[in-house]
């Protein structure tokens, strides 16, 4: 038996590089021995994003893109498909699941310098990974079309129309009509099922292909390929398969475990994850009192609605966006890894990190003059925490990178 | 420095959420003791809900037969007791009534109930049901608390009575309903009323989300399972890792 397998397996490899695929991905590639806790959100996001797209695939089997039809065909599903409603909460809890994950994960980047040199390239992957999941998460939350999905989407489409010269045009454009309607809906449909998944799962592999040519950095930001043994296998490094395999499927199940507990008991979040408003069909006559997005996107509603004026406000949220992309030029430290960058650096990001968690609320809440005052404030430490990023090592004092990796 | 800026900014911060909160100024919402494990609770509020409610108010997602199989109903008992119009187990909870006419009538079509409870929250409703006043600048002669200028009627008041305002004056002397007083007893005592609506809600709870009967049951034995597949894991983990540092 364990012949003809390896016949057939012989067989591939002469015609595929299956075992050259497996080997250079898993088996000899070298992993620093020391990754720690932040180092799961990458592997728990490719699952997240497996989850997202084998529920969606059922769901589409089930729902109807028309502006008549769509919220009932969700109910349906809640109520007559057979497991729809679990197929359902799974897909509405992993939207947020996918941001938290994906938010931790990029987190580790600032925490341990990932995006320095060589990994430029690898960071400005996932941020376009980033940005088509935040267009996936917006398109995917008009489909339910309930009072929030419409008038989420009649606000952010707008913001379009404040680009001076083409932007009515081109919110027009986009809409396909004068108010988000059928025809929205049925497009957004289209782009949130195939568009955007086929561009999201290319550039997860890029990522990974990426990620692969340059190695994974570690906790000290040292590079372990310096130190070789004689078999040319760096010194700290172990193959990612089997340890990091079963390294990760530990992570994947601790996952599970907090995704099963919202999606089973608490698949609305008290209103974070699944909106009340949202279970209102859209109306398009009747705008709610209050609009608000999903809270993935309120640290940079709060930015938005901190400007005075409305383009000028779509420019300081589309900056917010943009200024990631430049970390790996602003980041001039001579070391990643915050555990040898200084005090500087600490209360930098200690205040980046704030004023993010600060804007996420702000944006969730009326933009009363205190509340504008607060966001004002915290849109201001977002954006200097990079814009004086370059001057940081200038003040800071770094201590010296250890020769080998070290546990902590 | 740092440590007192990052407290200063801090302090603001909950001062910010103390504003945010005493903005709200709305009627203080009573808890809904509800609890849709409690079959006849449910049961009466979804005779309720038929009799009293599914005359100009659809449910147009939830099916009788759903309520028969969720509750432990046959299709003979769910004739019986449950389904008036003519309409078979299997069909939804819809209503006759044209939206035009009902436009005409009310100011606005009643909205379909579906899914109500998970819009408005139990508690809002039970509240809502219970704050019906006499108001004679209404078309129906009726007001509510927590839905000012409501178009609808208060279908339920032969069994509440009627109750009008108490209007006092606050410090800046405007005139506001503080509390509801009955000038007519209804076919219930107000304990009796109160329990009557719970049931109603229970069911209206139940109705926006069957589901949850099964997600609730089903919960403990998926996170079951996986604590048992994270030990495995945890144990395989340990064990590949032991010879790495």
């Amino acid at each position: 038996m364990a012949n003809v397998l390896n016949g057939v397996l012989d067989w591939v490899n002469e015609r595929f590089p299956l075992r050259d695929l497996w080997e250079h991905h898993l088996t000899h590639y070298y992993a620093p021995k020391n990754l720690n806790f932040w180092y799961y959100f990458g592997s728990l996001a490719f699952v997240v994003l497996i989850i997202q797209i084998v529920t969606g695939i059922f769901l589409a089997m089930s729902y109807k893109p028309a502006a008549s039809l769509a919220f009932g065909s969700v109910e349906y599903i809640m109520r007559d498909v057979q497991w729809g409603w679990l197929i359902r909460y799974m897909h509405s809890t992993g939207a947020s699941f996918f941001f938290i994950v994906v938010y931790l994960h990029m987190f580790r980047s600032l925490l341990y310098g990932s995006h320095q040199k060589p990994r430029e390239l690898l960071w400005l992957v996932g941020m376009f990974i980033f940005v088509l999941l935040m267009a996936e998460a917006f398109l995917g939350y008009l489909l339910p079309w309930g009072q929030m999905s419409y008038w989420g989407a009649q606000v952010i489409i707008s913001l379009f129309g404040a680009i001076p010269y083409i932007g009515e045009d081109l919110a027009l454009w986009i809409r396909g009509d004068y108010v988000v309607s059928d025809v929205t809906l049925n497009r957004f449909f289209s782009l949130h099922v195939i568009a955007l998944p086929l561009l999201l799962l290319g550039a997860v592999v890029v990522h990974l292909m990426a990620l692969h040519r340059v190695g994974s950095n570690n906790p000290d930001g040292i590079d372990i390929k310096k130190k070789k043994g004689p078999d040319g296998v760096p010194l700290d490094g172990i193959p990612f398969h089997p340890y990091y395999t079963v390294k990760d499927l530990f992570g994947v199940v601790v996952f599970l475990i907090f995704f099963s507990a919202v999606v089973f008991y608490a698949p609305e979040m008290g209103g974070w994850f699944l909106e009340h408003n949202n279970f209102i069909p859209a109306d398009p006559l009747k705008t709610p009192e209050h609009i608000v997005p999903l809270w993935y996107f309120t640290p940079f509603y709060a930015i938005l609605r901190a400007v005075p004026d409305k383009f000028l406000g779509v420019v300081a949220m589309g900056a917010a966006i943009l200024v990631l992309f430049l970390l790996p030029w602003l980041d001039r430290y001579q070391v990643r890894s915050i555990r040898y960058r200084g005090p500087v650096y600490r209360v930098a990001l200690a205040l980046f990190v704030l004023s993010f968690v600060a804007l996420g609320y702000l944006g969730t809440i009326p933009a009363t003059p205190m509340a504008t005052f607060f966001a004002r404030l915290f849109s201001a430490i977002y954006f200097l925490f990079f814009l004086l990023m370059p001057l940081y090592p200038r003040w800071d004092k770094t201590r010296p990178e250890p020769e080998r990796v070290t546990f902590k | 420095m740092i440590k007192k800026s990052l407290r200063i900014l801090f302090l603001g911060l909950l001062a910010l959420q103390g504003t945010v909160w005493a903005s709200g100024g709305e009627v203080h919402l009573d808890k809904a003791p509800v609890d849709i494990t409690d079959r006849e609770s449910v049961i009466r509020g979804a005779e309720t809900f038929v009799r009293y409610c599914l005359n100009c108010h659809s449910a147009a997602y939830m099916r009788y037969n759903r309520l028969g199989m969720d509750l432990g109903i046959d299709d003979k008992e769910l004739m019986a007791r449950f389904i008036y119009a003519g309409d078979k187990p299997g069909d939804t909870m819809t209503v006759a009534m044209d939206p035009k006419m009902a436009k005409a009538w009310f100011g606005t079509a009643p909205p379909d109930l579906t899914v109500v409870a998970r819009a408005r929250g139990a508690d809002w409703l039970y509240t809502y049901l219970r704050s019906f006043y006499l108001d004679p600048a209404r078309p129906w002669g009726v007001n509510n608390r927590v839905f000012q200028d409501v178009g609808m009627p208060h279908v339920l008041w032969r069994l509440q009575g009627l109750y009008e305002p108490v209007v006092e004056k606050d410090e800046n002397g405007h005139e506001v309903i503080t509390g509801l007083k009955q000038v007519q007893t209804g076919l219930m005592s107000p304990e009796e009323y109160d329990a009557f609506v719970a049931d109603l809600v229970n069911y209206l709870v139940y109705m926006g989300e069957p589901a949850r009967l099964q997600r609730m049951s089903l919960g403990p034995w998926v996170l079951l399972y996986l604590f048992v597949l994270l030990l495995v894991l945890y144990l395989l983990k340990k064990e590949y890792w032991k010879d790495v540092r």
